[in-house]
Parts: structure tokens; C-alpha cells; sequence
């Protein structure tokens, strides 16, 4: 596994490093010993053949494994600038996920109506004042170029957008809380290649706010909307570097067999 | 080789094969019929039998000596507020059971005994919860031969199927939704009460409903605690004109329920009270299909806006 030195100018750069990372189902260890960086305001994608273990590892990073018995994590997910590693047993997860967002694989708004589901992170919090999150929503709604499609009917229920709007709505839902990092699980599997394509800029757009890590099947994907990439194996990351040197002169054998086609 | 897609031969085998889709729907159709049929005979007889005997007397009336005066107000109100009782204690056991069960409860082997046995205590047959009510409640707890006692041994007898309809309620909430709000930061009291209890609200209601709907018509546990079969007054009113207006006397009451006053007039010699058993057993079934027609039409109602 290599990291790319040269690109790394000093701490204060990375939003997050996960050291030594374990992680187990039961008895099955699912992800071994993976170290990684997150660069602030970039794009880092997880590619790797399905049951590689790219999902777990995005799911580590809002502990959404501390949902379901049996499960636990050994090493550090390190989250800067106040360096706390939200793996550690003395950290909250509610806490990791109100600095965490994600977005998940299909479209999963609340049955509630567009205005709700956006506000929803926001009353969570505690937030009661109609002026404050009438804002807040706007914001995050024009943040995921929903609010011209949407702006004058926030109260119609959430399920009559269309997909890609539905997925547009989740991604304003995960915003509106200013996460410092966006997770994305696969953010488009569900959709046509219109709405993809309006994703993928979206996500694009996006990174001059936030961190973004994300995890695809499609390797044109990472290779158009990800600065750095990261490829998995059976639970292991092979190789992590700059999506560029990935995709276009892989130091690794196996990721360049995966990278052509050769396999996976 | 010779072709095995010889056309004569593929339509005589499609036929062959599409009579038994033939025979099988005729049987079902059968099957379907004695079903039907068998409840229509039924209510068809108990509504001309019945019907004559339906009119406003007989709701206002208490029950008399002589069939043609004879009412069903003491059963009716009795009934009532027996099933109030029930809906008041079954409701909240059963959904707080029922959510702590599928989200707080630790997935080990105690919780895994409870959930059997809650399961299991649905085939229990009525009359022992007619036992454990006279023993506990009318004995132990002292609450006598009344409303109360019959509501909580109804509420214990339909428990489990409030409880088993609010789990599988909540289970049919896709995994997504439930973890769409975790990773809003949202606690598990937060999920439950924002999301879980009202997507799941159409199934639990239809459960109570249909619990309801099985208690009304109880018979056993209400003889077991001992209801009486003939009684000429009401309960003490709720409703209180002096402070502080309401009054829970009813409570403590003795009473009598639809099912228990047919049985008194089913067992009655003369004739003209198997009239009167099937009038009230007339109100009876309407009671319940209007119960269940409730639950039909909630469910409908309240999924309008769910999709999954």
C-alpha cells in the first residue's frame, strides 16, 4: 500500500487519517489493517470488485456499524482539526453522525414532505426557530440544485419527486447540517444516466464545501468526479493515490488488472 | 436427431397443461364458496330471524321477563365500556412491548424466550385468561366481578396481537428509512417517535383494531370472571355535575356484555327469545364488521403517502 507522499505537504492537510483499521463481523475480519487519508475539500473515491469491503469502510467513518450487534472496530479514524478518533469507545457515534453526513445507495427520503426531510437533521439538533430553518433549508436546497425544481412546494411530499431528484433531496437532507465530511455509498446505482450525470456534478460542485468520500461501482465515475482514489481488495487496500496516477500508471499490479478490466 | 420443437405436439402439451390451471381454479372457487356461503347462510338466517326485532326499544330497553320488551342497553353499554377498558390497557402495553422488542431489546436468548412466548401466548385459548383474570384481578387485586376485571382479561387476551402487529409494522419500514435517520444523528427515542411509530401507525392500528374486533365477541373469559346475565341497570355515569366531574365508579360496576346476554336468551325455552339472540346477535356482527371495516379503511387511509 502506498501513500502519495509527494502530494503531502503537512498534517493540517488531511481532514482525517485512518490508522491500522480493523474491522469485524463476528469473527470475519472485514477490513484489514487500511491506512488512508482524507485530503480537506477533495474527492477521495473507493473503487474495488463488490464484497471488497469499500462500503464497510465508508460506514466505519459515521459508525453505522454500532447499529447492529456483533460488530467491532480495532485502530483509529482520526478526525481533524481536533484529532479525536471516532472510532474510540468513549465517542459518542450520535456525535460522529452530526459531523458526518452520508448519502446512501438508493434514494431513502422520509415520507415526509421535501421541506421536512431537509429540516429533519436540523430538529434533530434542537432546532425549533421557523426562521432558522426556513434559511437552512433554502441553502442546502440550492446547494444540491434542487431549490428551483422544488422552491415552490416544499410541502408536497418527498416521494413524488423524480429518482434523481429524491437523491438530490438526500443530499440536501445530508448538507443542511454542514457535515465536515459527505459520505456517498454508491450514490447513483439507482439511477438513469441523466440523473447521474446531474449527480456527479452536484457531487463535483460540492467539494469546494466539503470533504467527500465516496464509494462506486463505476470506475468512469471515480475517474470523472475524484481527486484521489482508493482501490480494495478482499478487505485490503491496495493502492491509494492521486486518481490520475491510478487510473493512468498504477504501481500496482492487481489494481491495474482491475483498472483495464482484466479483471473484477 | 428428430426436432423436439414439433409444433402439434408443443400446442397438445400446452393444452394438456392449461387444464389443470382449469381444474385448479374451479376447486379454488369451490373451496372459496363453502367458505362464503357458509357465513352468508348464516347471516342471512340470523338477519330475518333478527331483523323484526331491531328497533329503537330494543337498543334503549333493559332486559325484561318478556321477550317483546326485552333490550339490549344494560349488554351494549356494557360492552362498551369493557372494550374501553381493553383499548386503554392493551394499546400502550402492546406498542411499548412491541417497539422495545424490535429496537431496544438485546438480541440474546431471554429476549429471544419472550418473543416465543409472546408468539405462542396468542394460541393460548381464552378461558384460561378467564382463570388467570378471576384468580388475579378478581381475587388477588380485589377489583371484584367488574368492568374493570373483564376489560383487563380482554386487554391480556388480545396483548399479543397488538404486540405481534406492532413489530411486524415496524419491521415493514425499509432498513434504509431506519438508517437514513441514524446517520442524521437522530437517537434511537428520536427514530422511534419520529419516524418508526408514525410510518408503522396504519399497521398498529389495524392490529388493535382487529384485537378489538376478536374481544367484543369473547364470551368465555367474561363468564369465567363472572358477568352477570341478567342486569336491569346501567353502570354509574363518567360524568359527574359536581367537582370533579368525572367519576370512575363505572369501573367497579357489575356487568353484562353483548355475547354473554345471547347466551342467556340462546339458552331460554320460548321462542320469542331465540328472536331476541339473533337481533343482538345481528348487533353483534355488524359491530364487528364495522370494526374491521375501520381497520380496512385507516390502513388505506394512512398508507396513501407511504411507498415501499
Amino acid at each position: 500500500m502506498q501513500i502519495n507522499q509527494e502530494k503531502v505537504a503537512e498534517p493540517t492537510q488531511y481532514k482525517s487519517e485512518v490508522r491500522n483499521l480493523n474491522f469485524y463481523y463476528g469473527e470475519f475480519n472485514a477490513l484489514k489493517n487500511i491506512d488512508m487519508v482524507l485530503h480537506e475539500k477533495k474527492i477521495t473515491a473507493l473503487i474495488g470488485p463488490s464484497g471488497c469491503g469499500k462500503s464497510t469502510f465508508l460506514r466505519c467513518f459515521n459508525r453505522m456499524h454500532d447499529l447492529y450487534p456483533g460488530n467491532r472496530y480495532e485502530g483509529e479514524i482520526i478526525l481533524h482539526p481536533d484529532d479525536v478518533n471516532i472510532l474510540a469507545s468513549n465517542v459518542d457515534p450520535i456525535e460522529v453522525r452530526m459531523r458526518i453526513s452520508m448519502v446512501f445507495q438508493k434514494p431513502n427520503p422520509f415520507p415526509k414532505s421535501i421541506y421536512e426531510n431537509v429540516a429533519y437533521g436540523l430538529r434533530v439538533r434542537g432546532i425549533r426557530q421557523r426562521a432558522i430553518l426556513d434559511e437552512r433549508v433554502e441553502v442546502a436546497l440550492r446547494n444540491s440544485a434542487l431549490w428551483d425544481e422544488v422552491k415552490d412546494r416544499q410541502h408536497d411530499l418527498a416521494f413524488n419527486l423524480s429518482g434523481g431528484q429524491q437523491q438530490r433531496l438526500c443530499i440536501a437532507r445530508a448538507l443542511a447540517t454542514d457535515p465536515e465530511i459527505l459520505l456517498f455509498d454508491e450514490p447513483t446505482s439507482a439511477l438513469d444516466p441523466i440523473a447521474t450525470a446531474s449527480i456527479e456534478e452536484l457531487i463535483t460542485d460540492l467539494k469546494s464545501k466539503v470533504t467527500i468520500l465516496i464509494v462506486t461501482h463505476n470506475m468512469q465515475q471515480a475517474a470523472r468526479v475524484s481527486d484521489y482514489t482508493a482501490y480494495m481488495y478482499l478487505g485490503e487496500l491496495i493502492e491509494f493515490n492521486v486518481t490520475d496516477t491510478i487510473f493512468i500508471k498504477p504501481k500496482n499490479k492487481q489494481t491495474e488488472d482491475y483498472i483495464t478490466g482484466r479483471f473484477g | 436427431m428428430k426436432s423436439v420443437n414439433n409444433l402439434e405436439e408443443i400446442r397438445k402439451i400446452i393444452g394438456r397443461h392449461k387444464r389443470w390451471d382449469l381444474i385448479f381454479m374451479i376447486a379454488g372457487i369451490f373451496a372459496l364458496m363453502i367458505a362464503v356461503l357458509t357465513f352468508m347462510a348464516l347471516f342471512a338466517h340470523m338477519l330475518i330471524d333478527g331483523m323484526p326485532r331491531l328497533s329503537w326499544d330494543f337498543f334503549t330497553s333493559f332486559p325484561s321477563r318478556r321477550p317483546e320488551s326485552a333490550g339490549i342497553l344494560s349488554a351494549w353499554v356494557g360492552t362498551t365500556l369493557v372494550m374501553l377498558v381493553t383499548a386503554v390497557s392493551a394499546v400502550p402495553l402492546g406498542i411499548g412491548s412491541g417497539i422495545y422488542l424490535e429496537e431496544y431489546a438485546p438480541k440474546n436468548l431471554i429476549t429471544e424466550i419472550i418473543e416465543i412466548n409472546v408468539t405462542n401466548l396468542a394460541g393460548v385459548p381464552s378461558i384460561i385468561y378467564g382463570l388467570l383474570a378471576l384468580g388475579l384481578f378478581v381475587y388477588q387485586l380485589g377489583f371484584g366481578q367488574s368492568v374493570l376485571a373483564a376489560g383487563l382479561a380482554l386487554a391480556l387476551l388480545i396483548l399479543p396481537v397488538v404486540i405481534v402487529a406492532t413489530r411486524e409494522a415496524i419491521r415493514s419500514i425499509p432498513v434504509t428509512i431506519r438508517e437514513g435517520a441514524y446517520a442524521l444523528g437522530a437517537t434511537k427515542w428520536q427514530t422511534v417517535s419520529d419516524h418508526l411509530l408514525p410510518y408503522s401507525s396504519a399497521g398498529i392500528l389495524t392490529g388493535i383494531i382487529i384485537g378489538l374486533a376478536r374481544a367484543i365477541g369473547e364470551t368465555a373469559p367474561i363468564i369465567t370472571i363472572g358477568a352477570l346475565t341478567f342486569i336491569a341497570f346501567l353502570p354509574p355515569s363518567p360524568v359527574k355535575n359536581e367537582f370533579p366531574y368525572v367519576s370512575f365508579e363505572w369501573l367497579t360496576a357489575p356487568f353484562t356484555v353483548m355475547p354473554i346476554q345471547m347466551f342467556n336468551w340462546v339458552s331460554r325455552p320460548e321462542e320469542a327469545f331465540q328472536l331476541n339472540a339473533a337481533a343482538a346477535g345481528l348487533v353483534l356482527v355488524v359491530m364487528t364488521l364495522a370494526m374491521n371495516g375501520l381497520a380496512i379503511y385507516l390502513r388505506y387511509r394512512m398508507r396513501k403517502n407511504i411507498k415501499w
